[in-house]
This record gives C-alpha cells, structure tokens and sequence, in this order.
C-alpha cells in the first residue's frame, strides 16, 4: 500500500511549542516515528510521505483540515496514517479531524492515539486504534498499530481485539438471549464485582492535568470565558442556545463594563432575565478591570470568548476546550476565568 | 479556573480549581442583593478566583468562599479571605 503520514511537528522534528504556529507542509517519505513504522510494515507496504503541520496552527484554525485534506489528497494514498497522537490534545483533535475528513471522501484512514484524548470521538468514520499515554510508549503503540495497517491492507475491518477504540459504526444483528436475558446475567457479573461489563458504555470524561500555579497574578495576561452564550444585543453572529456547534470571540478592549442593553444571554438552559439586567452577571468585567487598574491582575485579554454550554456533546465541549487552549496560549495567556451556568 | 454553581458536575468532569457560586444563572452576581453589595461580592470571587489560581492542585479543588457578612467592610473581607486562601481548599476526588 502506498501510506501517508500524519504528523505534528514536534513528531516530525521540526521544533517544539515555539514552532506549533508553523502551516502545513509535506516530506517524501518517512519521517521520525514514521520510519519505525516503516521498518514495522515491511516491504509490502511503503510510506511515501509526511504530511505535518503545527499543533496550533492546525487546531485553532477551522481551514486547516481541509488545507491538510488537499495536500493528502494530491499524494493519492491508499491509506492515511495519523499519529499516534497519545495524550496530547491537539495533535489528536487534528488527526481524528484529518482521518474523519479523509474517510468521508473515500481515502481509507486510521488515526492512533490514546482513549483518553479528546480527539477521540472526531476520527469517525476512521477507525481509533489505541495507543499508550505518553511518547515513551512509542514502540508497543507502532506494533499494534502496524498489526492494524496489516490487518486493513487484508480488506478485513478493525476489531476491539485489533485494539481498536472509539466510537464504531452500530450495526444490527439477532442476538440469541432475550434482552431479560442479558440484563440479568449483567446484574449478576456486576453482583459479581465485574464493575466495568456494560452494553452502553457511558461517555468518558477523561482527566485534566491541573496546570502550575500561577506565580503572580499581578505580572500575569488573564482571559475572561463563559458557557453562558452572552453575546452582543441581538445575537449578530447567530450562535446557537443549544448543543452550540460554535464559540464566538467578542471585545472587551477599551470597556471597563458592559453597557446593560448592549449584550444578552442565548443560552436556552436558564432564565437569562438576571444576565440580561446586568450581563457582569455572567462575565465579571468590571471588577476584573477594576483589578487590573489596582495591579493586582496584569493585564486583562483583549476579548472574551463564549459559547453555548447547553446539550453540548462531549467531544464538541472537548474540541472546545482544546482550541481555546491552544488560542489563548498563542496570545501569551497565561491564566483564565471560567464561567459556567 | 471554574466560577459555577454545579459544584458536583464540574468536580466530575475534572475542573482542577472550582469557586462555588450562588446560582446557576448568575455565576458572577446575586440579584438578591442591592447593586453595590453584589458588586463587592463579584469582587471577592474574582479575588478568589486569583487566589485559585495562584495555588497548586493536584486534582479538582473547590475552593469555598469565606463567610463574610454581606454589607461588612469591603477591605476587611479581603484580608479575612486571603488568610484563609489554603485552609479553605478543599481537594475533591472524582467519583
């Protein structure tokens, strides 16, 4: 099979976080972990380029998929690799991204990374095969993945055994015991103490690692966020009041409050009459702007962000989160403040 | 950091540093109260929020805001809730 690559470019050893703002760009053949795989894969199979990009260029930019999609699509693979991408959360919001985009076009993908990270629920319908935590866990997760590669270039479908994760496509079929049947039989695992059996596996919420403390405030960039879909009067930018599908970025430079009447909640889970008398209700401009003429905070972000926290999906409230991240900290942020209905 | 109501959710989901509030549709405010007082209030979660902020944490942490009598001197409240910074920080594990 002719193979391409996706990597981030700290994979494709380019440069670490100071190089994360670089745009998409190609390499004939194989490239870091690219090269192991290759050796894994034997000769049948060949990795004839790399496809990398900057993991906050690539997530916080909606065209940056697509400008990835083009470049895979001119090299005409019979299959897209991406990752693995392990914990790290924009390298694999970008390769589930990537792989989905691929597979919806025909172009066969598998993207790699770890159960717990937030791209997970995107790859569909590319199929997720797990891969360890952390970058040190190289080795085992190319096995399995090459094991993976193999078992697609065999026309067969991945498995739960290949080690596969994430969500699959449903697919009906007759089972031989009653609903009743299985119900009890699950009871009686879980009386058992099998804790982990389930036909519905309920969503996972992951962990966060807490970032460091803060050293000082007062020397600090602070950016002001809400789930409470306060937007300016009017709603111009048309942002939903339920399962948002979108976050928004308004100004806060040169206001040291919000005008009561220019701004309003949408959010359709409560009652916005108190946001809407006063919107610091949702977004503390004024006494953060008053901190920050007292010097105890250093300087606040020149804007908000907002969504519509309300329905959300897991994966989009995840996405969210992680290209959040990934802005604020291309602004030199340092800290935000988070409020949520 | 996290200024919300729904103390129990966002513990779930992972929130490292959580400041309670008083209600869901007001994180940053109190209706009950007359402006200024709820003024001083949104001041005091953001000056916990800081203090949040500027402490380590291993794991979601909520970090109670201190009694103060509403109406009480501003400048009193201020100290009375930074001295309390760490001993109020509650770490919380998932369920």
């Amino acid at each position: 099979m002719r193979i391409v690559h996706y990597l981030n470019q700290f994979f494709a050893g380019v440069g670490g976080e100071e190089s994360a703002g670089i745009p998409p760009a190609v390499r004939e053949g194989a490239v870091g972990p690219g090269r192991a795989l290759a050796a894994l894969l034997g000769d049948e199979h060949e990795i004839v380029a790399t496809v990398f990009c900057g993991d906050d260029y690539a997530a916080s930019n909606p065209a940056a998929t697509e400008e990835l999609l083009v470049l895979v699509r001119e090299l005409a693979p019979d299959l897209l690799v991406a990752g693995p991408a392990f914990t790290s959360g924009r390298y694999g919001l970008v390769c589930a991204r990537l792989g989905a985009a691929a597979a919806r076009e025909g172009i066969a993908a598998v993207v790699a990374m770890h159960p717990e990270n937030p791209g997970l629920d995107e790859a569909e319908p590319a199929p997720v095969i797990e891969s360890g935590r952390i970058g040190r866990e190289m080795r085992p997760s190319l096995e399995r993945l090459a094991r993976a590669i193999q078992t697609l270039s065999r026309g067969e479908q991945l498995r739960e055994q290949d080690g596969r994760i994430g969500r699959a496509p449903r697919r009906n079929r007759l089972s031989e015991q009653t609903a009743a049947q299985r119900s009890v039989e699950l009871l009686l695992a879980r009386l058992a103490g099998d804790r982990e059996r389930s036909e519905v596996p309920l969503p996972s919420f992951g962990s966060v690692t807490p970032s460091g403390p803060l050293a000082d405030p007062a020397g600090a960039r602070i950016a002001l966020l809400t789930e409470g879909a306060l937007v300016p009067m009017g709603n111009p930018d048309r942002l939903e009041s339920a399962r948002a599908t979108r976050w928004l970025r308004y100004q806060l430079d040169g206001l040291d409050q919000l005008e009561q009447g220019a701004y309003q909640s949408v959010h359709g889970g409560f009652s916005t009459v108190a946001a809407n008398a006063d919107p610091h209700r949702l977004l503390p401009l004024d006494v953060a702007r008053e901190l920050e003429h007292e010097g105890r905070i250093g300087t606040l972000h020149h804007e908000y962000l907002t969504t519509a926290g309300n329905g959300t999906q897991v994966a989009t409230a995840r996405s969210f989160g992680v290209e959040w991240a990934a802005e604020l900290r291309q602004a030199g942020v340092q800290a935000a403040i988070l409020t949520a209905t | 950091m996290l200024l919300c109501n729904l103390v129990s959710i966002a513990i779930r989901v992972g929130a490292p540093r959580i400041v309670p509030t008083r209600g869901i549709p007001f994180p940053t405010g109190d209706p009950e109260l007359a402006p200024e007082e709820e003024r001083r209030w949104r001041r005091r979660l953001l000056e916990r929020a800081l203090e949040a902020l500027g402490t380590a944490v291993e794991g979601p942490t909520v970090f109670e805001m201190a009694t103060v009598r509403e109406g009480s001197d501003a400048g009193a409240a201020e100290s009375g809730s930074s001295a309390s910074a760490t001993a109020t920080a509650r770490p919380a594990t998932s369920s």
